[in-house]
């Protein structure tokens, strides 16, 4: 195990902690280069999904992770945005601008929701911004001039300064390399003063106070830039899924992104990342699982000859057939996660690292969580 | 988003809600003059009927927030899978009533019973080893736990419609408003509710030993109340009028999977209006969402019955962020 000797307070916000750790990143951005020509056109497609949920997730990761403001109307910003740069695309408005107008947008709208929800904590946030995505997805469907209700909205394959992404490949190069700004600009936020206020608002409100942390001004910008980012995420979730109805943005589509963080590992950028291939790829593997499942367990029993295995085999091929197990199967992993597994996949992650770089001394009780009473959060 | 409540006749189109506006052109004086005092007569009469449907629909979201109200009283964990355990204990009546082909009142029961039993169940597999953690890790978990009890229904009964049979089928007409039993039935067994609830929290030992536990955990098990016993207890008996509430609102508004995904939302803008931890707050949260969405569903444009009730809660909380029954302390560090 390596241990990191500090002389300096800049060793604790660098971008990278050290050379191995860029190292790994830049092979981690040859391999997500390399991917395309290696895969089908199928899973590159399934793939730019991971970068687009990726977007989504970041921009939660700052709202719920970092500042602690928990919202359940995420789904209207992602909404605003998609909409905003369908319109604007459709009135000759150049790539670019597009998406710099329906980021502006979605900012404006942010701005605005934040405000009243300066006021507000925990359920309170969750009920307001949730009747937010309500009216926001009533606004979808009335507003026909724009939106065109419920006959929908088709939106063509970006074309940027005469540059055509048409196929999957290069859609999926335009996504990974948002993305990668994305996540450049939030940890560099992060590790800004910002960035530390908006943790210790999250950690304690009132101590936050106490260090001349000004509570509105650091939640505001948290909420505005939570909504940019949704709707950058918006306008290319537009291009992918190619055709907007005012009944994809439902409150469903807040609670799986919320799920996202949370399955990835609330309060780290890699959890973003995490959950957003959990999220992406879930659905892919279990329509794999479907017709998979039966075929080997058929093959295992015409093997051992025990028609047993086949029943069963076929009997999960027909269960996982049916519909609403999707989200049944999303239920019960959120809550093991939850049970099991509070920081999500990051912190398992961490874990694991852990268990190898202190082999043969890995404890299991370093990360026992301390016995937890109830905490109050009303004041008696 | 939209749920079926057009059964009793309330909503566009039906004749009931029609206010058509004669044509002058065409009536004479005496006509028109007649018509307009008709209409006065029968604008009174919409609206009586509009606040009756309003109060049965509103005590429905009440009994839900009660739910929700109850839990978070006690154990402070925001119970978002309350609607699920609505539509399961329509479910479980509905297989009751119509597929064992036993007595309403006998179905009514057993599922009560059945709901909470799986209420105190829940608590005690589950949402105790939540305790403590950060309360939208909760709300997420019980999200999690309602979109698993969706699938259950959905493999076990399917997603079709079903419809629960119900000895309030009659009306009674009062001077022009249609009195449906069923809603009759729901403000009735609302206020029966309530007032048990009451009386078991006022005048029984465990009542009292719950208000004790909701006001101080530790203080509550330093005096020998067996603190988990009660939280199971408070589980069950929020379960329970989940899944009352369930049965009343069956009949009208017909059962699916999905019945309680929309009447939890509501229900809980319902709990929240009214000031998140106030059981007053809760029933008065839910009648005002009741009224305001068929108020608005009847008089402004379409669009606006599933979306009033939000923008009033949202002028509501810009005012009074702590809702209208709730007290705003600072939390301690």
């Amino acid at each position: 195990m390596r241990f990191l000797f500090k002389t300096a307070y800049e060793q604790d916000i660098r971008l990278f902690r050290d050379r191995v750790a860029a190292m790994w990143y830049g092979l981690l951005a040859v391999a997500v280069l390399l991917l395309p020509a290696l895969l089908s056109g199928y899973y590159v497609g399934e793939i730019t999904w991971v970068f687009i949920y990726g977007i989504c997730g970041v921009s939660l990761m700052v709202l719920v992770g970092y500042t602690g403001l928990l919202s359940l109307g995420h789904a209207a910003f992602l909404g605003i945005g998609a909409y905003a740069h369908a319109y604007f695309l459709q009135h000759g408005v150049p790539w670019v601008a597009s998406v710099a107008l329906a980021t502006l947008i979605t900012t404006a709208c942010g701005t605005v929701v934040g405000l009243p929800a300066l006021r507000m904590t925990g359920i309170y946030l969750a009920i307001a911004t949730l009747a937010f995505a309500v009216i926001i997805q009533e606004v979808f469907t009335r507003w026909e001039s724009v939106t065109n209700g419920f006959a929908g909205m088709p939106v063509e394959k970006p074309v940027i300064f005469g540059v055509h992404f048409n196929d999957n490949a290069s859609f999926y190069y335009l996504c990974a390399a948002i993305l990668a700004l994305t996540l450049l600009a939030t940890r560099n936020l992060l590790r800004s003063p910002t960035g530390r206020a908006w943790i210790a608002i999250r950690d304690s409100e009132i101590a936050a106070q106490s260090m001349g942390v000004n509570l509105a001004v650091y939640k505001s910008i948290a909420f505005a830039y939570s909504a940019a980012l949704m709707g950058l995420a918006g306008a290319l979730f537009a291009h992918k899924i190619a055709y907007l109805a005012p009944d994809i943005f439902t409150i469903l589509l807040s609670i799986q992104l919320l799920l996202l963080v949370i399955v990835g590992g609330l309060g780290s950028l890699h959890g973003a990342v995490f959950g957003a291939i959990f999220v992406a790829l879930l659905p892919p593997i279990i329509a794999i699982l479907r017709d998979s499942i039966p075929a080997a367990l058929a093959d295992v029993a015409r093997a051992t000859g025990i028609g047993l295995i086949d029943g069963v085999g076929r009997a999960m091929g027909d269960f996982l057939k049916k519909p609403g197990v999707e989200a049944g199967i999303f239920g019960l992993i959120l809550v093991l996660v939850i049970v099991l597994e509070p920081l999500g996949m990051h912190g398992r992650w961490i874990k694991i690292r852990l268990f190898f770089s202190t082999f043969p001394l890995y404890k299991r009780h370093t990360f026992k969580r301390q016995k937890s009473y109830m905490k109050s959060e009303r004041l008696r | 988003m939209s749920w079926k409540l057009d059964v009793a006749g309330v909503g566009k189109g039906s004749p009931l809600f029609e206010f058509s506006v004669p044509n002058p052109v065409l009536i004479s004086a005496q006509v028109w003059q007649d018509r307009l005092k008709n209409e006065r007569g029968r604008k009174l009469a919409t609206f009586l009927q509009l606040t009756l449907n309003g109060l049965a629909v509103g005590c429905i979201y009440g009994l839900v927030a009660l739910g929700f109200v109850l839990i978070y009283k006690a154990t402070e964990l925001v119970n978002f899978a309350q609607g699920d355990l609505l539509m399961l204990g329509a479910f479980v009546a509905y297989m009751a009533v119509v597929l064992w082909g036993l007595d309403y009142w006998v179905g009514f029961l057993i599922a009560v019973v059945v709901i909470a039993a799986f209420g105190a169940l829940l608590d005690l597999t589950v949402l105790r080893r939540v305790i403590g953690q950060p309360q939208f890790a909760v709300v997420m978990l019980t999200i999690g736990l309602g979109a698993m009890f969706r699938t259950f229904a959905s493999v076990t009964w399917g997603s079709e419609i079903y419809t629960l049979p119900t000895p309030f089928s009659g009306v009674t007409n009062i001077a022009g408003v249609t009195v449906s039993h069923q809603y009759l039935s729901i403000i009735a067994s609302t206020l029966v509710l309530c007032g048990a609830l009451y009386a078991f929290f006022k005048y029984t030992r465990i009542g009292i030993a719950m208000q004790a536990t909701s006001q101080n955990q530790l203080a509550a098990y330093y005096v020998g109340i067996p603190v988990k016993l009660i939280f199971s207890l408070v589980w069950a008996i929020s379960a329970a009028v989940a899944a009352a509430a369930g049965i009343l609102l069956a009949p009208v508004a017909l059962i699916d999977i999905n019945m309680g995904l929309s009447v939890a939302i509501k229900a809980f803008a319902a709990a929240v209006l009214g000031g998140f931890g106030s059981i007053p707050g809760a029933l008065v949260g839910g009648i005002t969402i009741g009224l305001i969405e068929l108020y608005a569903g009847a008089s402004l444009p379409e669009g606006f019955k599933d979306t009033a009730p939000y923008i009033v809660l949202l002028v509501m909380l810009a005012a009074r962020p702590q809702g209208l029954f709730g007290t705003l302390g600072r939390k301690k560090v």
